[in-house]
């Protein structure tokens, strides 16, 4: 992949969409009160935009579902997602899905 | 008496503990971003100019599948939205400084930044000099964001592509995601905008990850209302 210059200007106007919304209230300090379900849309956005992401990406193989078991990422994520649970940490995750993904590859791949 | 040295390496070693987290991310995200195909000056660039962890992960992918500009800037746009709340939490402290000095405590505000700055804020006390805190924090964090970055371009530049080190993404996701579902309304918003996420993938533009996100996101909220009024 080339650094085109669309793609620099594409990554500078990302940078200054989130600098304004870093300084949205600090220049303009008026007291202004989002409404609560504002607030609370906003505790979503993270679970449900990386889901949206990740799930096809383990589900699905050059763009079909494929619900093999033989689907190394399938079984590494679903493995991950109880690693996750149980552990809450991200590196243990990391370790364990990568060798479980390296040790399907492996024997199946 | 405080003294903006005082206050500066006050927040130097107030941010300092959180760096066992951060530096990892910024590894691999160095890593991942090289891996995927970015070339090494935009991922650099993304660490420095959009300086955003979750967001460059996410516009990583994105930029590798060949995601129009528009759609990459609105999602990046949608997850850092939550910095705004942080703008107006410390709006207040941050009244009377220069419009220099807002601008860049600004662009240092994450979330990393935002937590222990806002804990030292809102204690009792000496006050004149507190910004230079909060810049001895920003400035931390900055420094190792983009040394991770930068070694992590490094490592995973050499590093060959049969070892899916690409895969490390949707791993660092899932650890983020996974502790978050403490509610049933959101384990339901995360399931619903993965399906959703399926089979939205053909639309175009790669649109689908947005618009499932969104439905599960006003899902969610409709479900937390309704089960809060029971």
């Amino acid at each position: 992949m080339e650094a085109t210059l669309g793609l620099w200007l594409t990554i500078l106007a990302a940078g200054v969409a989130t600098f304004l919304i870093r300084l949205s209230f600090i220049a303009v300090h008026g007291r202004v009160i989002m409404p609560d379900w504002f607030n609370r849309a906003l505790t979503f956005v993270p679970v449900t935009v990386l889901s949206a992401i990740i799930v096809p990406e383990l589900v699905m193989t050059d763009g079909v579902v494929n619900f093999s078991p033989l689907n190394a990422r399938l079984i590494a994520g679903i493995a991950a997602i109880l690693v996750a649970w149980h552990t809450k940490n991200v590196m243990v995750t990391i370790v364990v899905g990568m060798l479980l993904l390296w040790g399907m590859q492996y024997f199946f791949g | 008496m405080e003294t903006p040295q005082s206050e500066f390496f006050g927040g130097v070693r107030a941010e300092l503990p959180l760096m066992v987290g951060v530096v990892p991310f910024g590894f691999i995200f160095g890593a991942v971003a090289v891996q995927l195909g970015l070339p090494a000056s935009i991922t650099q660039a993304m660490s420095s100019v959009i300086f955003g962890g979750s967001s460059q992960f996410l516009a990583a992918p994105l930029i590798a599948a060949g995601t129009p500009g528009a759609l990459l800037v609105l999602t990046v746009l949608i997850v850092n939205l939550r910095h705004a709340l942080y703008s107006a939490s410390i709006a207040p402290y941050l009244e009377k400084l220069s419009p220099l000095w807002k601008g860049v405590l600004a662009y240092l505000l994450t979330d990393e930044a935002y937590a222990v700055t806002i804990a030292h804020f809102q204690q009792k006390g000496d006050a004149k000099h507190r910004h230079w805190f909060m810049l001895g924090a920003g400035v931390t964090l900055w420094t190792m964001w983009q040394l991770s970055t930068a070694v992590g371009i490094f490592v995973g530049a050499q590093l060959p592509p049969e070892w899916s080190l690409d895969f490390m993404l949707p791993l660092t996701f899932i650890a983020i995601v996974v502790p978050v579902l403490k509610h049933r309304a959101y384990v339901i918003a995360a399931l619903v905008a993965g399906a959703g996420g399926v089979i939205a993938y053909g639309l175009p533009y790669r649109l689908g990850y947005l618009v499932a996100a969104l439905a599960a996101i006003a899902l969610g909220l409709a479900l937390e209302e309704r089960w809060k009024r029971r």
